[in-house]
């Protein structure tokens, strides 16, 4: 199991910056239902490993992941779920 | 291109206006941020360094008390190895600016008209939030208690220590000290136990808070949730 306590140092409260750019809701309060222990979390409660290279977000009851993002100058790459895949987002200028 | 972005996700520059010391590695710092838009208590900023090569980094602080206009006060805790907290705790200069992003967040907050008792638990700098919602319950007046559970190391690792030796109406705060106590504590140092939570507003009225080290805000949701406060009522926030 990649689940290591000493290694979690954070929550999906921490998320909200770094999503805040993609969504138009504060994604922190999204309800998730873990499709692995059917656990109901929010994204702020979920356990989230970071912050380099990226965060990684799982299930605080069975740690399944949840999401993954990852920042790169000017982009933003999200994965949600366990699936293959992610959608890479163009960020508005830094600085800006 | 993207549009421009707006509200929480934009990147404000903010000017550091003042420094207050807390604790030995703890300190007040107060931003002026032209149209900051206001936050809840609980929310937090992020912070965007930018070195001279342009390498940038990000790190989170909380707001610790309501915005006054364009003004906002976070508490920052130095790092003993850290990249970005030591430098915004005791280098960077008064005047000098920095981009703030916020403000963050929308799970762990609280504000007054929340009903039903208030109960805060802190951990060493995890008083931050906390201390943000016990001065907008101040600020609003509410009559429904509130007790705050502190738990420091040690007297001089007290943050806020002035304000908080003057409870407010209906509101109770309990030091714990994990490792020296003042002269005369009765209670035993060590860390936050069942017997700590005695006298504490009924579980499945009072709204729960938690912040500090994963560890500390772990055993605190355990011990709530041993002594029956349900898991809906309980809010953490996990400081790294």
């Amino acid at each position: 199991m990649p689940h290591d306590p000493a290694a979690f140092r954070l929550d999906g409260n921490a998320l909200a910056g770094p999503l805040a750019p993609v969504f138009a809701l504060d994604p922190t309060t999204a309800l998730r239902v873990c499709p692995a222990c059917r656990m109901q979390a929010t994204v702020g409660e979920l356990h989230v490993y970071g912050p380099e290279p990226g965060l990684t977000a799982r299930c605080p009851g069975c740690s399944q992941l949840a999401l993954r993002a990852v920042q790169q100058p000017g982009h933003l790459w999200l994965q949600l779920g366990t699936g293959q895949g992610a959608f890479r987002f163009t960020l508005p200028a830094a600085g800006g | 291109m993207p549009s421009p972005p707006s509200g929480a996700s934009a990147w404000r520059t903010a000017r550091l206006l003042s420094r207050e010391p807390q604790i030995s590695t703890g300190r007040t710092l107060r931003f002026t941020v032209p149209d900051w838009p206001g936050h809840l208590a609980g929310q937090h900023v992020d912070v965007r360094l930018t070195a001279d090569d342009g390498y940038q980094a990000v790190r989170s602080y909380s707001l610790a008390a309501p915005a006054e206009g364009d003004t906002v006060e976070l508490g920052v805790q130095a790092a003993p190895d850290g990249e970005v907290s030591p430098y915004l705790a005791d280098v960077l200069p008064i005047g000098a600016e920095v981009e703030i992003q916020g403000p963050l967040g929308g799970w762990f907050i609280w504000t007054p008209r929340d009903a039903g008792p208030l109960l805060l638990f802190a951990g060493g700098c995890g008083i931050v939030p906390l201390m943000a919602m016990l001065r907008a319950r101040r600020a609003a007046g509410s009559a429904e208690p509130c007790t705050l559970l502190y738990s420091a190391r040690s007297p001089d690792e007290v943050w806020y220590a002035r304000e908080l030796a003057d409870p407010g109406p209906a509101e109770e705060i309990r030091l714990i000290y994990t490792r020296q106590a003042p002269p005369g504590d009765p209670r035993t140092t060590g860390r936050v136990g069942a017997q700590d939570l005695a006298g504490l507003p009924e579980p499945g009225s009072a709204r729960c808070y938690v912040c500090g080290p994963t560890g500390f805000v772990e055993h605190v949701a355990d011990l709530l949730q041993t002594a029956g406060h349900p898991r809906e009522l309980i809010r953490t926030e996990r400081f790294g």
